[in-house]
């Protein structure tokens, strides 16, 4: 089982899981909701937050954050 | 004059909605605040055709209905009461083309609320550089609603969006989502319970418990309503949002084309580059650097013609007036001290150009990804460096920079920690104070007296992180920190929305803070300028008297000398001299820390009168003479290294600034953490130099 924190820059992966109630309903309002796609685009330096888009929405969020949501790898780079 | 429509603008954050709202009041608006809190408040009047007029409220940028901050919450308990004279006729729901899927879900849960709804689709300029088609009529009937494309620099869709305006009693407001389909035991159960309420409503006062904190609920009549843990409201937000979601794909599959093969944009090249793990940080600093020199040197340019044109202005008011006291408190207490506020000008001006060009293009969000992992250990804000660094130019339009901190724990506490930093007030009394106690020489090529500067920056730069720490512990903040920022778009900044974002910004210095300092830099001039008894009164006969026989005696300041130490304020310094004596001065330092609280830098000048140096050409270096032979009745000298680096940590860390307090008191919306900061920085001087002070001696 992959979280978001799993994956490394320019990974890509499906969400399969948000229903942690540590997770913001402002995350998933902003799409971060089971099926849609997921691109790592950058993660800053000692664990510090990652930046990914999700279906055109671009966020940051902090590690802590990305550890709760629950994805299906697709590929490495 | 017939009543006004009452427009709400709402939108997501980065869509552009604060340009619409300058492109449809101009410079018709006013900041201000709300009440008892420091969400800045932004209206304006806009006008419609034949001679209506609409009352437009720019609203905090919001991603839902479901709070996660005081802006947010605030947007919610407006629209939530119909009896708050805010309360919309009309919502216009500005959203951003290249993000509409996202931008929709705010949009379906106003529309819930049955407030007739204008779509605003803006930056719809930039739809041919994305690939981007719309079919807007089939939109409009997916979406039930009135959809006007408009763009960031208010050439597009004004018109239309005034016409829409106007005829806002023929927008539909039926709901888009039918609640009871997401979970039809709870919504059938909660709408048999309050049969007189709005399904939806009750149900996003119930569900912020989930999100933000409990609302006030006495407006609304709704009791408590358990019925549901938080996990399974978290549950039915969750089908909530997939229902919108559903509806929002419906509508786009049909009316939207997006065809990414001619979309063109920097955005993956730029975010490579500014978000990159060493360049990016190479790049930001870089940027500090550079509005740190703009603000530091090129302002001093401006800020000294403002100095020279109000000592201009005072002496001419004298030469024109007819003496008296009436003339003295205009050009020496109201000239000046109006002279004192103006002078912040050039500073705030410029760091706000710097800052809304850093906002309006979406470089801002960058720097929170690069330094949230730095910050957060403390308490602050990715956006907690700006400030921070400004503020070792000067702490007001620092402080002011903080506006951008959205969450509310972190921006008190950078507006509390900020005076710290080593602002260019202190430099001319670090500078003279070293030249007078450190020794020549120097340490691997390096003097002493650069390093001992250097250290001092450091210092107040270390005080701010450490009391950040402190403070991050101490404070108490009623939601969990969550960081979910929007990357948005790199966008060209609009001049029109910079301008009036440096206007505003001055304005509200100038009118608000303004008023604070011109009133205490009034009395500290009447406390300078009079003094009770024979010697302060009689000064000139006194002193011409006793250096009557002297020759090569320069008369005028020492009778300056004389009166300042008898006038208020001289007496204020002695009588505190027990206070200050562990600390290693004696009363005539005291009273240049207390003439002192109208800007650091007037400690010069207030010695400069006291040791009654007079009108030389070499002020500094004449202060430094007089100084350095300055000795106790005893003979031992006043200045030595003890007492100087006990003054120098004084002035380090003590509050001496009454335009940081009054700026404070407008931000915080309250006198109670200028009060605590006022105290609170005093008292760590006074230990910390009493202690050197005790150890040196």
């Amino acid at each position: 089982m992959y979280t978001i924190a799993d994956l490394n820059k320019g990974d890509t992966a499906i969400i399969k899981d948000v229903s942690s109630i540590d997770i913001p309903i402002k995350l998933l309002e902003m799409g971060c909701l089971p099926g849609n796609e997921i691109k790592v685009i950058q993660q800053a330096p000692f664990s510090g937050p990652m930046y990914i888009n999700i279906e055109g929405t671009h966020l940051a969020i902090r590690s802590k954050t990305a550890k709760l949501i629950i994805v299906d790898k697709l590929k490495d780079e | 004059m017939s009543k006004q429509i009452k427009v709400s603008l709402i939108g997501n954050p980065n869509t552009g909605k604060t340009s619409l709202f300058n492109a449809l009041t101009g410079l018709n608006q006013k900041v201000g605040n709300y009440p008892g809190i420091t969400v800045e408040k932004k209206e304006g009047i806009c006008k419609l055709e034949r001679g209506v007029k609409a009352h437009i409220l720019d609203l905090p940028g919001t991603y839902s209905l479901n709070a996660s901050s005081i802006d947010e919450n605030l947007v919610i308990e407006l629209l939530l009461n119909k009896n708050d004279k805010d309360f919309p006729d009309v919502a216009v729901i500005v959203s951003d083309v290249e993000n509409l899927k996202r931008n929709l879900v705010l949009f379906t849960q106003i529309k819930d609320l049955k407030i007739p709804v204008i779509l605003a689709v803006n930056m719809a300029d930039r739809m041919k550089y994305k690939g981007i088609s719309l079919d807007i009529p089939l939109l409009e009937k997916e979406l039930d609603a009135k959809i006007i494309l408009t763009s960031r620099d208010g050439s597009l869709g004004i018109s239309e969006l005034k016409e829409c305006i106007v005829n806002f009693k023929q927008i539909s407001t039926k709901p888009s989502i039918d609640l009871s389909l997401i979970d039809e035991n709870y919504f059938n159960s909660l709408s048999s319970a309050f049969p007189n309420q709005d399904l939806y409503k009750l149900w996003v006062v119930i569900s912020q418990d989930a999100n933000f904190g409990k609302m006030d609920r006495n407006s609304l009549d709704i009791l408590d309503f358990k019925t549901k843990s938080t996990s399974e409201l978290k549950r039915l937000q969750q089908k909530e949002t997939i229902k919108r979601y559903q509806f929002i794909n419906n509508a786009l599959r049909l009316g939207q084309v997006i065809d990414s093969s001619k979309a063109v944009g920097y955005r993956a090249i730029l975010d490579r580059i500014l978000t990159h793990k060493i360049y990016g940080y190479l790049i930001f600093f870089i940027i500090l650097l550079a509005i740190f020199q703009v603000i530091y040197d090129w302002s001093s340019v401006p800020m000294d013609l403002i100095d020279t044109a109000f000592a201009d202005l005072a002496s001419y008011t004298k030469e024109v007036l007819p003496a008296g006291v009436m003339t003295d408190l205009l050009a020496e207490g109201i000239i000046a001290g109006i002279g004192g506020i103006v002078i912040f000008i050039p500073q705030i001006a410029f760091l706000f150009i710097f800052i809304s060009i850093l906002e309006e293009t979406g470089y801002m969000s960058r720097v929170v990804f690069l330094m949230d992992r730095v910050m957060r250990k403390y308490g602050l804000s990715g956006k907690s460096v700006v400030p921070l660094i400004s503020g070792t130019a000067c702490a007001i339009p620092a402080i002011m920079a903080t506006r951008n901190i959205e969450n509310w724990k972190e921006r008190l506490i950078t507006i509390l920690v900020t005076p710290f930093t080593t602002c260019s007030a202190r430099l001319p009394v670090y500078l003279i104070i070293i030249a007078l106690v450190i020794p020549e020489g120097s340490f691997l090529g390096v003097s002493y007296q650069a390093l001992t500067l250097m250290m001092l920056y450091m210092l107040g730069f270390g005080m701010a992180i450490f009391s950040a720490y402190i403070l991050n512990k101490i404070l108490k903040t009623n939601r969990k920190s969550f960081l979910v920022i929007e990357m948005p778009n790199y966008k060209v900044p609009v001049l029109r929305d910079v301008l009036i974002t440096v206007f505003e910004k001055t304005k509200s210095f100038v009118l608000e803070a303004g008023k604070i300092i011109l009133a205490i830099s009034i009395i500290l001039w009447v406390l300078a300028s009079y003094g009770p008894g024979e010697n302060f009164n009689d000064a000139e006969n006194i002193i011409t008297e006793k250096f009557e026989k002297f020759e090569n005696i320069n008369i005028e300041s020492e009778i300056a000398s004389h009166k300042l130490e008898h006038s208020y304020i001289g007496i204020i310094g002695k009588s505190i001299e027990p206070i200050i004596k562990p600390l290693g001065y004696d009363w005539k330092i005291g009273i240049g820390l207390i003439a002192s609280f109208a800007a650091r830098e007037v400690f010069v000048g207030t010695l400069a009168t006291i040791y009654s140096v007079g009108n030389t050409d070499d002020v500094e270096s004449t202060i430094k003479e007089s100084m350095s032979s300055e000795v106790y009745s005893d003979g031992s000298k006043v200045f030595t290294l003890a007492s100087g680096i006990s003054l120098l940590l004084f002035y380090a860390f003590a509050m001496q600034c009454m335009s940081t307090l009054a700026i404070v008191k407008k931000e915080t919306n309250s006198w109670k953490w200028p009060l605590l900061q006022l105290i609170i920085m005093t008292l760590i001087a006074y230990v910390v130099a009493f202690i050197s002070f005790q150890i040196l001696n």
